[in-house]
């Protein structure tokens, strides 16, 4: 035994009583947790109805939760109870212990692998030398430049990874050595993410468990730990503010508020392990697999050759890129907010053009917030609307249909939709007109219908008067 | 008679019919005239909001049609697409909440004037069953349009029924044609509302109607003891042109509120949505609810609805046999105890009723 | 004296005669309208006549009414009607039939929907709601399963 080891040994020997401790804190508390279980269930037992029975599932959440088994202690008990690296680390307690707590949770752990199926060395050595000896594999603890390849000796292994799920990609070490992180990895720069900065280490949990650190709504925060942290990014020439603006922007919302799954987070644009900024070009693919029409449209349209030969970014040069907001009908014309004048200024045919589109679309809106508030009128007063509310339903439709038109950047074109859309509109004005009316109609029977009534109880009032007067 | 008789046509009809006794009766018949006679009119609005309720009813019938899949659209049919189906359904719906309020008005007016007394204890007797009638009509009517308040209010009242002791069972399994309320307890409610309960119902009518006719009015005790000889008028055309002024003016208000407040739908029942928070039954109920609602689970050895519904069960029988039970009033003599049980019943539905609609 | 009796007493049953009847018209008007039949035969909402069998080839589809929201009836390349609700799952937007590439699909986040309404593709998270198809003649009938 060397003085290093020696040393190790020592301080593992002083740590033996805090283990015991827990140890012993550990048995207590389960079976605190069994009696607790038990009387809960003898409880149950009883005939009273109005006791939870062992099967409800207010019983089932409220029971203590066991350890997780991983399935190779199911499997082969054998090597389980040879998993010398989990038994000295548990009693260990502290650092040396927290890679044991935090398996529990861990993806590979709960599919069967253990600590030695990634860093190497003898489980079933009792002896701790030997068991860590790098003689026998050990690899310890890798550097962040080892990190990509440490993940890769599975990961990037087809035949391996197909055991496991056939539909597993195997790609990503490859794709990460492209990434900016990959490249600047390689020339030394040891603050870059590799895998373990985003998928956490220990207890990495499947990209599909919400509570991983890459599921949707949590990858802008990951990423943001340190592209928002202005201190570690003072470094590098780019920006720290983008974590803010997205989290600004209509999709930052939809993921974030709606619970949208399917809204762009950080690596839907940039890709996660080959993250990069994208290029000019292929913005608009990345825009363009939601929004396909605007992309087709604006493919057709006369700006995209324009903007290829200015080299601009297709649509944030009108959206932005990382704060993009609900877009408004103040974006087009020839308004304070409007994009178009930033290139079309006065007396180009092209101002007029955004000038008159806007106007369109502005009747449009007219049209059917004056039909939607007629409608919801006659709605509130009683009057059965589902017709009109149809027609509605349908210009609204239209309307969005017109706004996606724009992206033609074509009056023409444009009219072709709003005409049909203002004229649902006021068909659906129309038929609040009706309802109204109807409504009119109700009022004015029911008005001559009470006076009616009110001159039958007069008429009544005198005949009675008139036959019991005195002498009558 | 000789002004009847000048018309021709009437003879024609009075030799053929034999009219003579009605017209007797008419002409007879006198209405007491005292501090207490407008409670004698609520009889005849009750009457004529149940002709109402028999009118738009049978109109009602032509759309509706009696299943789940069904129920709910041909209401909704019959208040936008029939012309002047709203108007009818509304009606109808007002006048069945109206009914039963002037209904409560009268009993408790027959009752704390003591008119059951002898020789009318069969009037009052089928009165109290018209009473129950109306509220089945009511229970019944209501689940018909299958929208998602009625069902749960059906599903809590039918459970309340299996509450029963020893035949809850059956009586569940009775009104909900099965265990559960389902497109079936609908089809069974819309028998008991269109049929058998308007059959029972014109039964006993007819009879409650002739005895009141056969009795006339009675004079309450403590009118009799004041004044020897009560004034009166005759019931036709006195009494009857009164009556009809107010029919007019009930007739005016349902068209106002049937015009101005549609009865609303609400959403169509789905038998696996959770329950809607706060159900309530219709305000009528409302008092037996809030009771049992507000019992303790258990009280001695009984449990506390089991109680509740015994007790209103035995409430309803002795509501049904007060003339035989208050034997002061059969006596002539005066009587406290009785008037003293239905001021604190009165109180007790209003307060219960209050304190239901507030919680 | 007699003679202003006389004419008071003639006003008396003219206004009473008159109101009676206006009244009675007032019930009678409306109860007879209610029983002229109205312009659709039965209740709309459990089943609408969705379009015509002559009207929708193969390979195509429509929207149609049902209730107030929009439904859409395609008929698969194979000929078979197939109808669910329209409503995109996702924003709802009002979805269409795409001929060539045989799905149904939202045009404003791109979502596709297979020809049994199950999304296939983009942000749809549910699948479009199903209503049953019965042909009655040329007539083709929606209804709410």
């Amino acid at each position: 035994m060397n003085t290093n080891r020696l040393q190790h040994y020592r301080s593992w020997r002083g740590r033996r009583s805090q283990a015991k401790l827990a140890v012993i804190l550990m048995f207590v508390f389960s079976l605190i947790s069994i009696w607790s279980f038990s009387d809960g269930l003898t409880a149950s037992g009883g005939s009273d109805p109005g006791v939870l029975s062992p099967t409800d599932p207010a019983l089932v959440l409220a029971r203590p939760s066991e350890p997780m088994t991983p399935a190779v202690e199911k499997q082969s008990g054998e090597k389980a109870k040879k998993d010398t690296c989990v038994q000295c680390h548990r009693e260990m307690g502290d650092e040396l212990a927290a890679p044991v707590t935090a398996m529990q949770h861990d993806i590979h752990y709960q599919r069967g692998l253990s600590c030695a199926d990634c860093h190497g060395g003898d489980p079933t050595e009792e002896d701790m030398d030997r068991a860590m000896d790098p003689r026998r594999g050990f690899v310890g603890r890798p550097t962040p430049q080892d990190i990509p390849r440490f993940c890769g000796k599975c990961h990037s292994n087809a035949e391996f990874m197909k055991k496991y799920n056939p539909r597993l990609r195997v790609d990503q070490e490859a794709e990460y050595y492209t990434s900016i992180h990959g490249k600047r990895l390689v020339q030394g720069d040891r603050k870059v993410a590799t895998c373990i900065s985003c998928h956490g280490y220990h207890g990495i949990r499947a990209v599909s468990d919400p509570q991983a650190p890459v599921y949707p709504t949590n990858v802008a925060r990951t990423c943001g730990r340190c592209h928002a942290n202005a201190g570690y990014m003072r470094s590098y020439s780019i920006p720290h503010d983008q974590l803010e603006k997205w989290q600004a922007s209509v999709h930052a919302e939809a993921l974030l508020k709606k619970n949208d799954l399917s809204a762009p987070t950080c690596n839907d644009c940039h890709g996660n392990h080959g993250a990069v900024p994208p290029g000019v070009t292929s913005v608009a693919n990345v825009c363009g697999a939601c929004h396909t029409r605007q992309a087709e449209l604006f493919r057709k349209s006369p700006h995209k050759p324009a903007f290829d030969e200015m080299g601009l970014g297709e649509c944030l040069v009108c959206h932005g890129n990382h704060e993009i907001h609900h877009p408004s009908d103040e974006m087009l014309g020839v308004g304070d907010q409007a994009t178009c004048v930033a290139c079309h200024s006065e007396g180009e045919p092209a101002y007029q053009a955004a000038q008159t589109m806007r106007q369109m679309i502005d009747q449009m809106v007219r049209e059917l917030n004056q039909a939607e508030a007629l409608v919801d009128r006659a709605a509130r007063a009683g009057m059965e609307v589902s017709r009109a509310k149809f027609e509605l339903n349908d210009a609204h439709d239209k309307l969005i249909n017109a706004r996606v038109v724009i992206h033609t950047f074509s009056v023409d074109e444009l009219q072709k939709v709003v005409t049909p859309g203002i004229d649902t509109a006021k068909k659906a004005h129309r038929m609040g007109v009706e309802a109204l009316n109807e409504l009119q109609f109700r009022r004015k029977g029911l008005a001559a219908s009470l006076v009616v009534i009110f001159l039958a109880v007069i008429g009544l009032y005198l005949k009675i008067r008139q036959i019991e007067r005195p002498g009558a | 008679m000789e002004a009847i008789t000048k018309h021709g046509w009437l003879t024609w009809l009075n030799d053929r019919l034999g009219l003579d006794p009605l017209i007797e009766l008419a002409r007879e018949k006198e209405v007491p005239i005292h501090r207490h006679t407008i409670w004698y009119y609520f009889g005849g609005m009750t009457l004529f909001l149940f002709i109402v309720q028999v009118t738009t009813g049978a109109l009602l019938l032509l759309y509706y049609r009696p299943s789940a899949e069904t129920a709910f659209e041909s209401v909704q049919f019959i208040m936008t697409e029939v012309s002047f189906g709203w108007l009818v359904r509304s009606i109808h719906s007002w006048s069945a909440n109206l009914m039963i309020a002037m209904l409560f008005v009268h009993m408790f007016s027959v009752y704390l004037l003591k008119a059951y007394r002898p020789p009318r204890e069969l009037t009052w007797v089928t009165g109290v069953l018209l009473f129950f009638i109306v509220l089945a009509f009511g229970f019944s009517g209501y689940l018909l349009p299958w929208n998602k308040l009625a069902f749960f209010a059906t599903k809590v009242g039918t459970e309340i029924a299996g509450v029963v002791p020893v035949i809850g069972h059956f009586l569940l399994r009775f009104l909900r044609g099965g265990d559960e309320v389902t497109g079936g307890t609908l089809t069974r409610f819309f028998g008991f509302h269109v049929a058998i309960l308007p059959a029972l119902a014109t039964f006993i009518l007819t009879v409650h109607v002739w005895l009141v006719q056969r009795h006339g009015m009675s004079v309450p005790p403590s009118v009799e003891r004041q004044t020897q000889n009560v004034k009166t008028m005759k019931f036709f055309p006195n009494f009857l042109l009164r009556d009809a002024m107010g029919w007019l003016i009930a007739l005016g208000a349902l068209a106002a509120l049937a015009a101005l407040f549609p009865w609303e739908l609400g959403e169509k029942a789905d038998p696996f949505a959770p329950a809607p928070a706060g159900i309530k039954p219709e305000w009528y109920f409302l008092f037996m609810f809030q009771t049992l609602r507000l019992l303790p689970s258990h009280i001695l050895f009984i449990e506390g609805e089991v109680l509740g519904v015994l007790v209103f069960g035995l409430g309803a029988v002795f509501w049904l046999l007060v003339p035989f039970l208050d034997k002061e009033s059969i006596r002539g003599q005066r009587e406290r105890v009785f008037t003293f049980i239905g001021v604190v019943i009165l109180l007790y539905i209003a307060a219960m009723t209050i304190v239901g609609y507030l919680s | 004296m007699p003679e202003v009796e006389t004419r008071r007493r003639r006003f008396i049953n003219f206004l009473l005669g008159t109101s009676l009847g206006a009244t009675l018209i007032a019930i009678i008007y409306p109860i007879i309208k209610f029983l002229v039949p109205p312009r659709v035969a039965e209740s709309a909402a459990s089943s609408v006549v969705a379009g015509k069998v002559s009207e929708l080839p193969p390979n195509s589809g429509k929207i149609f009414k049902f209730g107030s929201r929009p439904g859409i009836l395609i008929r698969t390349p194979t000929g078979e009607f197939r109808a669910f609700s329209a409503i995109c799952t996702h924003l709802q937007c009002t979805v269409q039939y795409r001929p060539d590439l045989r799905q149904i699909w939202c045009a404003c986040h791109n979502g596709h929907y297979d020809l049994n309404g199950r999304n296939i593709a983009g942000p749809p998270p549910r699948p479009l709601e199903k209503y049953v198809v019965n042909i009655r003649g040329d007539e083709i009938i929606v209804s709410r399963g």
